[in-house]
């Protein structure tokens, strides 16, 4: 019995000769996610008249300045692995807290600093819980979720309208810039943190941290990281995220309520998804998530330039992104495994 | 890349170490609750030497270490770091203060870049910013002094298995380590990747790395160490040059009892191999006879046949297609071409449950992944595959149950010989032959083991290959995988040869192991696959 067995030729890839692709795979979700922002803004200015204008595209901020901060702290959990489902219950409950203790009385600088201390509390907490006892961050974020809407309505179950002088200047001042466009200071407040949180994960070892947990939490352990810390800062950075932005939506509404932005978390979520982060963690941008905030505010724009369909269509197309991004980041990462 | 064959002789003197240890453990002693893991041991480790720590599983290698890195603090005794009496609260602190540890399985993170991975934790920094340029540049002198030439830039994940696990001990001495403890740091690496390895290991050595070195490959412990401590149970056996110590002396060192077992596989496996050729194994009709069978991107189309009986060898490189091959014969991966028949009937094995219809079972190279249940006892895991095979309709009765655990415990000499034991707190040994033994109780007719042997002891590497020869006698065929090759050619009536996942030869029983590594090293596909019909 004589087989003679046909190999293929040797054609093992050199390891060090491999170049690196002109578009890094890692940052092909972010492109894709930027891509598409210019194809639905230019499907608007092709189908609507005055789509095409710089103050469209900045409302596109100052209608979603709170939900951009909520993402970037959303991307710091995701990152790591981890989920915050809590943040949308603690921005309802920054408003409460800002209009509440405003109403009582208390100077605006005071307000504030109490509303991201409760914020950051909160996710300090979540975050020891999540480390120390080694639980889901889904259950614990969910406990806390619960918890910050409940404690609303133990202020109160009224909506509370704000009056301060000082968060009324913030509703109602706006920054000109060239072109007849304005912003307001919102959107200054949101995009600083952008910059800060790229600067922070990209370069520090606290952020680097964050990535390599995601990577893989073990290792990160065993390389000598200060893993622990690194979590819960992680949280509590999502917390101070919630109540900043719970701060810019109770100067966007003007009024505090147990009922303000429910299920915004999702939005939160679906944005850094969308943005490519991986849920995974360990791979994306915070660069990403504003995109994908971007992307979530311009089908919004462009349901209400069509006029006829319901809001709701809103959150069918963001239904649709999101499936349509995870199965893409599943192909990527299929690939590359 | 220095050849693996031309076994470099330690250069004259060095084991005979001069000057003072760098490292000097005393009169360790390290209980658990219920357990005593180490007992008076010493050891002590010499700047510029490769020591290699021996011992079966459960001698207490992984402890002594964890005790010298911090993650244990002893419960007597005293480790002193250059002369200063030190207790590490952890693996971060005896880093710092040069004691760094490269595991067995590679504790990086594959989401970033390679010089990140090196220097995560201690990058350059300017003004609080990392500095990337210097981090890169840092990483690429180090991983340039280490000969290694692969893009600092580059993302982990995108290497090979090896070139992670050299990127982790770049991290290792990237801080400057004094003591490097390499803990199976081959047990995934093929031929090459270990010379490239040994070639590192020298270079830091020649440096004045202490370097502390486990491993189950007697041969590797050899080529590289200067000197050995053996443990035994918990205690000091010996600390010994290692040329002073001849394989057998080690050995018995190791196990503390007579090569007996061994011997008595040697000659049972060459029983059944007679008996095989006596019975002409390869002209009976074959069992299993698969045409043409390959998967894109896995093997190529390969042709096959095991009768009843015989053991079949894989022999080759890691990532040859070993696994592959037994994948598709067991129906967890498709095959895209080619059949299967069994009893001379077309099969369709699509899925693993389509193959142990058949009659085929397969024990994986991956035991915590995709074996044991580590959080079931013995006795569930056991009777696992029956009960699968059996329907959930159809329980087994308590009874039955019993008798089966207790039987197949006692012919497979698992330890501890209690049923209730949770399956994830046994030795790499006992895990295998739990799962063994749930194929066994199904009692199929084709048994495919992948690397059944690899990270055990010698004393259950013996039973698990004295079982083999036994199960071949009594009728069953098996197709074994090991990546040491002596197993295959001692156990194997026929050694099929794999190379770049394609089957390039078929060797007979008799087959030395010389012979199968030439085939491996040099087969091309073209003259070197003259054939030896069985």
């Amino acid at each position: 019995m004589t087989t003679t067995v046909p190999t293929r030729p040797d054609t093992l890839p050199e390891q060090s000769s491999r170049r690196r692709p002109v578009v890094p795979g890692r940052v092909l979700p972010v492109v894709s996610t930027f891509v598409l922002f210019v194809l639905l803004f230019g499907v608007g200015s092709v189908r609507y008249e005055g789509f095409t204008s710089g103050q469209v595209f900045a409302n596109l901020f100052i209608d979603n300045a709170f939900l951009i901060v909520l993402a970037v702290g959303m991307t710091f959990v995701i990152l790591t692995g981890g989920i915050d489902l809590s943040v949308g219950a603690v921005v309802a409950l920054s408003t409460m807290v800002a209009a509440a203790t405003l109403r009582a009385g208390l100077p605006a600088p005071v307000v504030i600093l109490l509303v991201l201390a409760v914020g950051t509390g909160l996710g300090v907490v979540m975050g020891l819980v999540i480390h120390h006892f080694e639980l889901q961050p889904f259950i614990v974020t969910l406990a806390g979720m619960f918890l910050a809407r409940g404690l609303c309505f133990v202020i109160g179950v009224e909506s509370i309208s704000i009056k301060d002088p000082f968060f009324r200047a913030l509703a109602t001042g706006t920054i000109d810039l060239p072109g007849g466009v304005t912003i307001t200071w919102s959107v200054v407040i949101a995009l600083v943190i952008v910059a800060v949180a790229a600067w922070v994960l990209h370069r520090t070892r606290f952020g680097r941290t964050i990535y390599a947990i995601g990577g893989s939490e073990s290792s990160a352990t065993l390389m000598g990281l200060p893993v622990a810390r690194v979590k819960v800062m992680a949280y509590a950075i999502s917390g101070l995220c919630a109540s900043i932005a719970g701060l810019l939506f109770s100067v966007y509404m003007l009024s505090g309520y147990g009922l303000h932005a429910v299920g915004m978390e999702l939005d939160a979520i679906a944005s850094v998804v969308i943005g490519g982060t991986l849920l995974s963690g360990g791979v994306g941008y915070v660069l990403g998530s504003l995109l994908g905030v971007l992307v979530l505010g311009v089908i919004q724009t462009l349901i209400s330039f069509q006029g006829t369909l319901s809001s709701w269509w809103t959150k069918i197309a963001i239904g649709t992104l999101l499936l349509l991004f995870i199965v893409m980041q599943r192909l990527f990462t299929r690939r590359n495994a | 890349m220095t050849d693996t064959s031309s076994t470099t002789v330690a250069p004259a003197g060095r084991p005979g170490v001069s000057g003072d240890p760098v490292v000097a453990m005393q009169a360790i002693t390290m209980e658990f609750p219920g357990v005593r893991a180490l007992e008076d041991v010493d050891f002590r480790l010499f700047p510029g030497e490769v020591h290699a720590l021996m011992g079966e599983n459960g001698a207490g290698k992984s402890t002594l270490i964890k005790v010298l890195t911090g993650v244990y603090t002893a419960t007597a005794g005293t480790t002193e770091l250059r002369g200063e009496r030190i207790a590490f609260s952890g693996p971060a602190e005896a880093q710092a203060s040069g004691v760094s540890t490269v595991y067995q399985e590679v504790n990086l993170c594959p989401n970033l870049s390679v010089a990140e991975n090196i220097l995560l934790g201690r990058e350059p920094r300017r003004l609080g910013s990392i500095d990337m340029g210097a981090t890169r540049s840092r990483a690429a002198e180090l991983l340039r002094r280490m000969g290694l030439d692969i893009d600092p830039g580059s993302i982990l994940a995108e290497h090979p298995i090896a070139i992670q696990q050299l990127v982790a001990i770049a991290r290792a001495v990237a801080v400057d380590a004094q003591v490097l403890i390499l803990d199976e740091p081959t047990s995934s690496l093929d031929q090459d990747e270990v010379a490239e390895l040994f070639r590192i290991m020298r270079h830091l050595r020649d440096e004045g790395v202490a370097i502390l070195f486990v491993s189950h490959f007697l041969e590797q412990v050899y080529e590289i160490a200067d000197r050995m401590t053996v443990l035994r149970n918990g205690r000091l056996v010996g600390e010994h040059l290692t040329r002073d110590l001849t394989r057998l002396q080690l050995v018995s060192a190791m196990i503390g009892r007579e090569l007996g077992v061994l011997e008595e596989v040697e000659r049972l496996a060459a029983d059944a191999a007679d008996a095989a050729e006596v019975t002409g194994g390869g002209d009976r009709a074959p069992l299993l006879e698969a045409t043409g069978l390959g998967r894109r991107g896995s093997i190529a189309p390969f042709d096959l046949r095991i009768a009843a009986g015989e053991v079949v060898g894989l022999a080759g490189l890691l990532g040859s297609g070993r696994t592959e091959l037994a994948r598709l014969l067991f129906g967890a991966d498709r095959a895209d071409s080619g059949e299967v028949r069994v009893d001379g009937r077309v099969v369709s094995l699509r899925t693993p449950r389509s193959a142990i219809a058949s009659g085929i079972a397969f024990c994986s190279e991956d035991r915590k992944g995709e074996g044991i249940l580590a959080d079931l006892s013995i006795r569930d895991n056991l009777v696992l595959a029956m009960q699968a095979a059996r329907g959930w309709a159809r329980p087994i009765p308590r009874r039955t149950k019993d008798e089966l655990v207790e039987k197949w415990m006692t012919a497979l000499d698992i330890r501890p010989k209690n049923p209730d034991a949770l399956v994830g707190k046994l030795s790499g040994g006992n895990q295998q032959k739990v799962l063994l033994a749930r194929w066994l109780v199904t009692r199929p007719r084709l048994l495919i083991l992948d690397e059944p042997t690899r990270g055990i002891d010698i004393g259950a590497k013996a039973q698990i290959q004295k079982l083999v020869a036994e199960l071949a006698a009594e009728g069953m065929a098996v197709v074994y995988i090991s990546a040491e090759l002596e197993e295959v050619a001692r156990l194997a009536h026929r050694v099929v040869v794999l190379k770049d996942r394609a089957k390039v030869a078929e060797l007979d029983g008799s087959a030395s192991v010389d012979e199968i590594m030439a085939l491996i090293a040099t087969a091309d596909g073209d003259v070197r696959t003259e054939q030896v019909a069985s």
